[in-house]
């Protein structure tokens, strides 16, 4: 009898564990941020205390060296934490899915907010930036530059683009994807910086094993994850005309393997064979800019501040070598230099739907994105990529983007068209990542017969990836 | 008024007092709580494999067997299932024979640079996977690779390593016998070193030559310690996560997706639990079987070794 007992004892504990799981609910206390009235006081939320996760980067960097300023002026304690990014999206994933509040204010990019924004783990930002209780009058929203701004904002709706709905996020730098090049060794081989898509391959075959062995022309990434398609890559695709998914039937439809698709893939598989990393597939944002700054390899495609950071001077090799071009446009297309396009990636932070302290979450996310320290992280603490248009106008930032040959000019005019040219939708991360595979099956193998056999059953993986997607 | 099968009343037992009539319970308490810790999230796993829970929406319904019809009508799960085999199967032979022969080495030797060498072998022990694999990928780097500059040496230019299909498998495999040799051969000298002396010294009387006394009696008596090195390195080998995600992420395209891998991958990349959980029960269920016949073939070892048995 006393077994019995003691093996139903174990079984109710079990089972409540298990069916506990499935009606759990979020366990932050209500906080309406428009019932907040009266004047606004940064130390409204003294004495209160948050915790922070940031992924590894010089954005986190600048924050970080000003948390102590933070704390001074408002009296909230922060609990700062970073991790490599490598990582740091599976952690916050878990993170936010466990709905405990454990962490207040995180970074994220604006992919990466669709989810969470579909799973209702981020708090939606307009009710907080409106309310003048709550938000200092300095702090200024209209100040960000509107495509990066808009880039955080969705109606949650699959397939509708950004720019609408809610505010997920507030932006803490952005990125476009333009070429970064080496003018001594481009000089030494008699090239000139490339400007079209068939200049940026011959160059880049031109310069395989430039150097001697390892070296080699442009370095792009290659990873198997969603980090390969979004910055130069993307950016092609699009100018090439190109689109990922479209709206049929109220279905997300999938049109990798578009005729503009297959011809800029057979370009960039060709591009990458013959002038990229001989271990291409390994490459990361990191791996590129250490080759780039190292003098391995003469010519980078990635965000601009990848090349830029390489350029400081002590920072590599190759620093006061490096020069900045644009998004390198396909003649054999039609396409021009109006047609120039540069996918958007921004970073930025956003507030745990589950935080248990979101007064005080948004005094942080006010302070570190407030245009006082967004000119100071702009022009002293590394973040180029300035979010604020006050700043990137100003004489303090152009001066110190001065020694950097064609940054200004370059990141000025792609900024123009530059947006996101994904489609928004929750499995971003998934479709991606199965494109970054196929891309990599088509370089490293000989699995497919052509382009177009791989990009139809990529498509196909798509489709089936968004098939529970309705498009309203 | 009867008896237990101690033979004390159990009027007599009432007796006790409270703190000593507690105190099985308490011995046993953590191994319950374990057990329950163990227990708790396995069957959570089980039930969630009939689901469609995932971190993206906030609710999940059963789904029955579709994430199971899904899995084992998929190319994927039949490509992990073959990467962890031949990743498990590969790199544990050679860590084992490697182990073996580099343990015997530095037995007979007995000097000391076999005291220096038992030193240095263990460092490979001492570094985070993921730091040595970093390392092995600085040191295969086509540009800065100093593996690279010695392959140069012999005309070898640009060996792709883990950038190709061809040979992803093979540099991972090596990356683990680096760090993972070294636990082998610890365990294996270990067990050389508590061999009686005795049969070697008749043997050696008798003339047997170093193949003979290698063959019937280091082997034989060696044998339990090479079962307990298989189990461990076995089953670490089928459950390989931090290598293959630290060097390649499972690419070139799908070429090193194991079970864990694409288990992370769903679970916590694409946040898919309800499809990620049956690649890990799968998993699970190839190791605890392989686990049970590797404990029963070293018991039977044991005796063996021990004389107790033909």
């Amino acid at each position: 009898m006393k077994k019995i007992l003691v093996v139903l004892m174990i079984l109710v504990v079990l089972m409540t564990g298990v069916f506990a799981q499935g009606s759990k609910e979020a366990a932050s206390e209500k906080f309406d941020p428009s019932a907040v009235k009266g004047n606004f006081d940064w130390k409204m939320y003294d004495g209160s205390e948050i915790t922070v996760l940031f992924s590894d980067h010089t954005y986190a960097s600048a924050v970080e060296a000003k948390l102590k300023d933070f704390t001074d002026k408002t009296g909230i304690k922060v609990n700062y934490s970073s991790m490599p990014e490598g990582n740091y999206f599976e952690k916050l994933n878990v993170e936010l899915a466990s709905r405990s509040g454990s962490i207040d204010v995180f970074m994220t990019g604006a992919y990466q907010s669709w989810g969470y924004a579909t799973a209702g783990n981020v708090e939606p930002l307009e009710n907080y930036i409106n309310n003048a209780s709550l938000t200092d009058k300095s702090w200024n929203y209209s100040d960000f530059i509107p495509g990066v701004i808009d880039a955080l904002k969705w109606d949650l709706k699959p397939g509708h683009p950004v720019g609408k709905g809610s505010q997920w996020a507030l932006p803490m730098g952005w990125e476009v994807n333009i070429l970064t090049y080496n003018k001594k060794v481009l000089a030494d081989k008699g090239l000139n910086p490339p400007k079209t898509a068939e200049e940026l391959l011959s160059v880049a075959k031109a310069l395989k094993e430039f150097g001697g062995s390892g070296t080699y022309g442009l370095a792009v990434r290659g990873l198997p994850d969603w980090g390969t398609i979004h910055p130069a890559y993307m950016s092609l695709y699009s100018t090439w005309g190109a689109k990922d998914f479209e709206v049929v039937n109220g279905k997300l439809v999938s049109r990798v393997n578009s005729p503009e698709a297959v011809a800029m893939t057979e370009y960039w598989v060709d591009l990458v064979k013959n002038g990229g990393a001989p271990q291409w597939a390994s490459y990361g944002w990191e791996l590129c800019g250490a080759d780039l700054g190292a003098g391995k390899a003469a010519m980078m495609w990635d965000a601009d501040r990848g090349g830029y950071t390489q350029n400081v001077k002590g920072a590599s090799a190759q620093a006061g070598n490096l020069a900045f071009g644009m998004v390198p446009y396909p003649v054999s297309a039609g396409k021009t230099e109006a047609d120039m396009k540069s996918n958007l990636w921004v970073w930025s932070m956003a507030m745990n739907s589950a935080s248990n302290k979101k007064g005080p979450a948004w005094q942080f996310m006010q302070y570190f994105t407030s245009p006082e320290f967004m000119l100071w992280s702009g022009t002293e603490g590394s973040c180029t990529d300035t979010p604020r248009t006050s700043v990137l106008t100003s004489q303090a930032y152009r001066n110190s983007v001065a020694d950097a040959e064609g940054y200004y000019e370059a990141f000025s005019k792609v900024s123009k068209d530059a947006s996101i040219f994904f489609t928004a939708q929750p499995y971003f991360v998934e479709t991606t990542t199965e494109w970054a595979k196929v891309l990599q099956e088509l370089v490293t193998t000989n699995k497919y017969p052509s382009v177009q056999v791989a990009m139809d059953r990529l498509k196909k993986t798509m489709d089936n990836i968004v098939a529970d997607l309705k498009v309203e | 008024m009867g008896n237990n099968n101690l033979g004390i009343k159990k009027v007599d037992l009432n007796k006790v007092p409270f703190k000593v009539r507690v105190r099985p319970y308490l011995i046993v308490a953590p191994s319950l709580i374990i057990t329950i810790g163990i227990m708790v999230p396995f069957v959570m796993a089980i039930w969630f494999s009939f689901t469609n829970y995932s971190f993206q929406f906030p609710t999940h319904r059963f789904v029955g067997l579709d994430n199971w019809v899904n899995m084992l009508t998929s190319r994927e799960f039949w490509n992990a299932l073959k990467i962890s085999l031949l990743y498990g199967l590969f790199s544990t032979a050679i860590e084992i024979l490697l182990g073996l022969g580099i343990a015997l080495l530095l037995n007979s030797l007995n000097n000391w640079l076999s005291k220096v060498l038992r030193v240095l072998l263990v460092f490979p022990l001492m570094v985070a996977p993921v730091t040595a694999t970093i390392v092995w990928q600085l040191m295969l780097n086509s540009s800065v690779g100093i593996v690279e500059k010695l392959f140069n040496l012999f005309g070898l230019y640009n060996f792709p390593w883990a950038a190709s299909p061809d040979t992803a498998l093979m540099t991972v495999i090596m990356i683990d016998v680096w760090i993972n040799t070294s636990f082998v051969i610890l365990l294996v000298l270990a067990g050389l070193q508590s061999l009686p002396k005795s049969p070697f010294e008749s043997a050696k009387i008798d003339g047997g030559s170093a193949w003979f006394n290698f063959k019937n009696l280091t082997l034989p008596m060696l044998k339990p310690s090479l079962y307990i090195a298989l189990l461990f390195r076995l089953m670490a080998a089928l459950q390989e996560y931090a290598v293959i995600f630290a060097l390649t992420k499972g690419g070139p395209g799908d070429t090193l997706m194991s079970l864990s891998l694409t288990s992370y991958q769903k679970g916590f990349t694409f946040q898919k639990f309800g499809s990620a959980i049956p690649y890990i029960l799968v998993l699970w269920l190839i190791i605890n079987v392989l686990a049970k016949w590797i404990v029963k073939r070293q018991r039977i070892a044991q005796k063996q070794a021990s004389g107790l048995e033909g």
